[in-house]
């Protein structure tokens, strides 16, 4: 059922209630996002990459974790590329990024690795946002000492560099990937928190609040309908920004035999795994590596573009 | 100003003291007896109840709290009244004010002599990293914005967005392979490892500057300062010292400082452009200044509030990327230490060197609020 919409004592009708306008806003943002190139290279990247997430089964030429040692006459740990197309002999077995040091087939742990990267980035900024953003909400719509004591805790968490703070809970919470997505959420809170906060004090002395207060709004309604949608572009676009980084530091922690472990397929395993055969196999850490930054990058831009697009004074 | 300064160090002692107090207790969560950790398979009850009175472990954590393995997050509760002095934060607080870190539990060497070891690798590789970061950033970002949407912006700009997504280990391998493999055998050929070629020893400054007996404080300093390379190369005048810890500190001090390279280049930017767009700008360029003086003397100055904010939280993205510079390139420095103390439980050693790198965050973060208050005065009466 459609909200009614609600007019200030001139007749205006209060911000966040009128349906059309909303429309009419939502198709204009859309716009001034799809304005912004680097807006558009990153939501190719992105729908590249979760094209090959999605489609992973079928673009992958072999199951990411299967040893091919006995299964194929001539594999072995780190054989070279075999492209039949660029003049590998038709007699071998085609494997685009050739073997890993277990003699899995790289290509198909490559594009395994964008479902696991895809997901653990989404689902570590979704959990940050919501404990992060309740957090920023309940200190800046209750002010005080409560805020000053939740400030203040998240003040202490920004204390230390990211990925030692991330290191520490991981090791308090043992191993694993779902560890280290809970520790790459909790470093990532205060972020979260300040920008809801900031949100809910700038929008908390607006006279439509006041206006929505006298009319008898409880706190409850007023959060919902009036604060949390205007505090939601600044998350979003914070967010957007922050799965690039998620994905970055859990693969830096995977990297450090932290978070994934082997052999599940994931980037920053991969590299990890590989790095002392640098010399001899260099491909085994460059490609998961190239594909680390195209996440990373995807994500960056399409954060920039966002962020300008909600806040033209800085599109240039 | 003074005023100023004096009210932003009062706010950032409950800061520390908070950070004091989680390192405390964020090391005793971590699950696993340091006693058997550090002793292995000679870890008898005997040897650890020894070793527990040691190191000061078997008292309380916390008035009327204890270790309990089977309670909440590993504490449990006393009834003990003695244990509200008796106890093992107020011990090390103490300490702490006496400027004493505690003991390593795995070979009992004082903390504060590895921190004199391992922290001028650190230092080195970051301040390098600094240095790289902030004059190629600036200068991107100047030459961006002063040639907007020229080829060289964009360019410029590839790289930045490129810098700020390669992660600091897949770069730091790229340079490995690059610069010691494919280049091998030509001039630009660079060590992927260490800090010092074979054959080269870095000299004691105190025994160089003929002062062999020099002891206490002092001689710790001069340590300290000797452990960073290039310096000990410069203070005892050996060059060839100095250029080849140079060579070792060129590719992991760039592959550290490109993220914030490129954040600085991104920053100066979008700042000088919002600047330049300036009533004041137009009124100096309408008063017939050359545009290279409108740019330093009027565009970049105001920019620079937002560039050094940048840069002071880079410390941070600095500190983090240490850990994983110094395991690619096998520094010996803070990042690995606490790393490897991590795993060895050895308690005493991460809380040592978590808590320093915290308070040099928490002083950055200090020193970038003051020079707000030196480049924007408006900031001050905020």
């Amino acid at each position: 059922m459609s909200q009614a919409t609600t007019f200030d004592v001139t007749g205006q009708p209060l911000p966040g209630t009128d349906a059309p306008a909303v429309a009419r806003g939502e198709r204009s943002t859309l716009r001034r996002v799809l304005r912004q190139r680097s807006a558009i290279v990153g939501l190719a990247i992105l729908a590249f990459l979760f094209a090959v997430a999605i489609f992973a089964d079928f673009i992958a030429t072999y199951p990411p974790n299967q040893v091919l040692i006995g299964v194929e006459p001539d594999a072995k740990p780190r054989l070279g590329p075999c492209i039949h197309f660029l003049g590998c002999p038709t007699t071998q077995s085609q494997h685009y990024f050739g073997l890993d040091g277990n003699a899995r087939d790289e290509f198909s742990r490559v594009v395994h690795g964008a479902r696991t990267s895809l997901a653990v980035g989404f689902i570590t900024v979704i959990w940050s946002i919501i404990i992060g953003a309740l957090i920023g909400a309940v200190a800046g719509y209750s002010g005080g000492r409560l805020d000053n004591f939740l400030m203040r805790i998240m003040d202490m968490l920004l204390a230390f560099p990211a990925l030692l703070l991330a290191i520490v809970v991981v090791t308090i919470l043992g191993k694993g990937l779902t560890n280290a997505m809970i520790a790459i959420g909790i470093v990532a809170l205060p972020i979260y928190a300040r920008v809801m906060r900031a949100s809910v004090l700038s929008v908390r002395e607006q006279d439509y609040v006041t206006a929505a207060r006298a009319l008898g709004d409880s706190s409850m309604g007023i959060l919902r309908r009036r604060v949390v949608p205007n505090a939601l572009t600044p998350i979003i676009v914070q967010g957007t920004l922050g799965i690039g980084g998620a994905v970055l530091e859990i693969a830096a922690l995977s990297f450090l035999g932290l978070a994934a472990q082997a052999p599940t397929a994931e980037w920053g395993v991969m590299i990890g795994t590989e790095r002392n055969q640098l010399f001899t196999a260099p491909l085994l850490s460059f490609i998961p590596g190239v594909a680390l930054t195209l996440t990373v990058l995807g994500f960056n831009l399409l954060g920039d573009g966002l962020r300008d697009a909600f806040d033209p004074r800085l599109a240039r | 100003m003074i005023r100023f300064i004096i009210r932003r160090l009062l706010l950032s002692i409950p800061v520390l003291l908070g950070v004091v107090f989680i390192v405390f207790l964020l090391v005793r969560v971590i699950p696993g007896d340091p006693c058997e950790a550090a002793l292995q398979e000679r870890a008898t009850p005997e040897t650890c109840q020894r070793f527990g009175e040691r190191f000061g472990l078997n008292k309380p954590v916390l008035p009327f709290v204890i270790k309990d393995k089977g309670g909440f997050l590993g504490f449990g509760v006393t009834t003990d009244p003695a244990s509200i002095i008796n106890n093992q934060f107020f011990i090390y607080t103490g300490d702490l004010l006496t400027g004493d870190l505690g003991e390593s539990i795995r070979n009992g060497q004082p903390v504060t002599e590895i921190l004199v070891e391992r922290m001028p690798t650190t230092i080195e590789l970051t301040v390098y990293a600094l240095l790289f970061a902030i004059t190629v950033g600036m200068t991107l970002g100047v030459i961006s914005a002063y040639r907007r949407n020229s080829v060289a912006d964009v360019g410029t700009m590839v790289v930045a967005n490129l810098g700020v997504s390669i992660p600091v280990f897949v770069l730091g391998l790229v340079f490995a392979f690059t610069f010691a493999i494919v280049l091998k055998d030509t001039i630009f050929e660079l060590p992927p490892t260490g800090r010092l070629n074979a054959g080269f020893q870095p000299q004691d400054i105190a025994v160089a500057w003929g002062m062999p007996d020099l002891a206490g404080p002092p001689r710790t300093v001069l340590d300290f300062i000797g452990n960073m390379y290039t310096v000990n190369g410069l203070l005892t005048l050996n060059s060839r010292l100095f250029f080849d810890a140079l060579r070792h500190l060129i590719l992991p001090a760039v592959a550290l400082g490109t993220i914030p390279m490129a954040i600085i280049a991104r920053m100066t930017r979008s700042s000088l452009l919002e600047v330049l767009g300036q009533d004041y700008v137009r009124t100096a360029r309408a008063k017939g200044m050359k545009p290279r003086v409108v740019m330093f003397r009027h565009g970049l100055r105001n920019a620079l509030l937002p560039v050094v904010t940048v840069i002071g939280l880079s410390i941070g993205t600095l500190l983090s990327g240490a850990i994983l510079t110094e395991t690619i390139f096998g520094l010996t420095g803070m990042g690995r230490t606490i790393y490897e103390s991590i795993f060895g439980r050895d308690y005493i050693v991460v809380q040592g060197f978590s808590l320093i790198v915290a308070v040099i965050y928490v002083l950055v973060n200090l020193i970038v609020d003051i020079s707000y208050g030196y480049l924007d005065p408006r900031v001050r009466l905020a």
